[in-house]
């Protein structure tokens, strides 16, 4: 098969329609499964009580809020290297979804940060960074939509995504770097994992089913995008007539 | 069923996390569906 056949807008719209149901209903399913193993079997955490139970969305939005930026700025790079048009779109696709990911994170935490801390927010770096990373997507998003022309929105959106990736290694490793309130990662790449196997497991699965969510959406909206740049093609009136995926 | 909706006294904080996250994600997919609406209704008057 021929990757590159699916970097065209024209060839990529299909398999984006096909792809998208897929990843939406396992994420359904992944996102029941674990908010029953995170409500149904994960046993009261012996300090924290029940309010450890955000844990279960707040580690898995946090994860992705982070990692879809990185994504972004990805496609922004190739888009600004190659002057691909899928590529743009791509990145202009993720920006609304990590912006919703950073909100959750932020909002989650707040809430779970007054009854175990006994305050909602603290300008430690740690919420800081990940505060400034909501405002770099907000930022994004304005970005593109004050200027008219798409591929010149591409190429400032990109400068934009691309600087703004240095915040986060800064999220990251804010928690290693300076004191903070907020806690020290629990999961690491190389030691163990400081928590209970069932309530990481819980923590994985959301992880998982937030991924899958935030790649259905993303797949959807690059569709939209895809008609709202292209429109007036002759391809895309074939493709939305009635009946056509 | 009361015993878990107090979730041991921090129900509000683990209801008002998962409410608000449960609001912001069926606020997106209605954003997205209206968006898909527009962009076909759009693009197949494009053509006509």
């Amino acid at each position: 098969m021929n990757l590159y056949r699916y970097s065209s807008p024209s060839t990529f719209y299909p398999l984006a329609g096909k792809l998208a149901p897929w990843f939406g209903w396992s994420a359904l399913i992944l996102a029941i499964v674990g908010l029953w193993i995170g409500f149904g079997i994960a046993p009261t955490d012996f300090q924290q009580g029940e309010a450890y139970r955000i844990i279960f969305i707040h580690v898995a939005t946090a994860w992705m809020s982070m990692f879809i930026y990185l994504v972004m700025a990805f496609w922004s790079a190739l888009s600004l290297g190659f002057n691909t048009r899928l590529s743009g779109m791509m990145a202009q696709a993720m920006a609304p979804t990590g912006a919703l990911m950073t909100f959750i994170a932020l909002w989650t935490g707040a809430f779970w940060g007054r009854p175990t801390w006994g305050t909602y927010w603290a300008w430690d770096a740690r919420m800081t960074s990940e505060l400034i990373l909501l405002f770099l997507y907000f930022g994004v998003i304005a970005l593109r939509n004050a200027i008219d022309d798409d591929r010149r929105a591409d190429r400032a959106c990109g400068v934009l995504a691309l600087v703004g990736a240095v915040n986060v290694p800064i999220i990251y490793f804010s928690v290693q770097w300076w004191n903070t309130l907020h806690q020290g990662s629990s999961v690491s790449m190389v030691a163990a994992p400081k928590m209970a196997a069932i309530m990481l497991a819980g923590m994985l699965v959301m992880a998982l089913a937030v991924w899958f969510y935030s790649i259905a959406v993303t797949l959807v909206r690059v569709r939209c995008i895809i008609l709202e740049r292209e429109r007036g093609a002759a391809w895309t009136g074939q493709m939305t007539e009635p009946g056509k995926t | 069923m009361s015993e878990f909706l107090a979730m041991g006294g921090y129900g509000f904080y683990v209801w008002g996390a998962y409410g608000v996250t449960a609001l912001a994600v069926v606020v997106e997919l209605i954003a997205l569906r209206a968006r898909r609406r527009a962009a076909l209704q759009a693009s197949t008057e494009a053509v006509r």
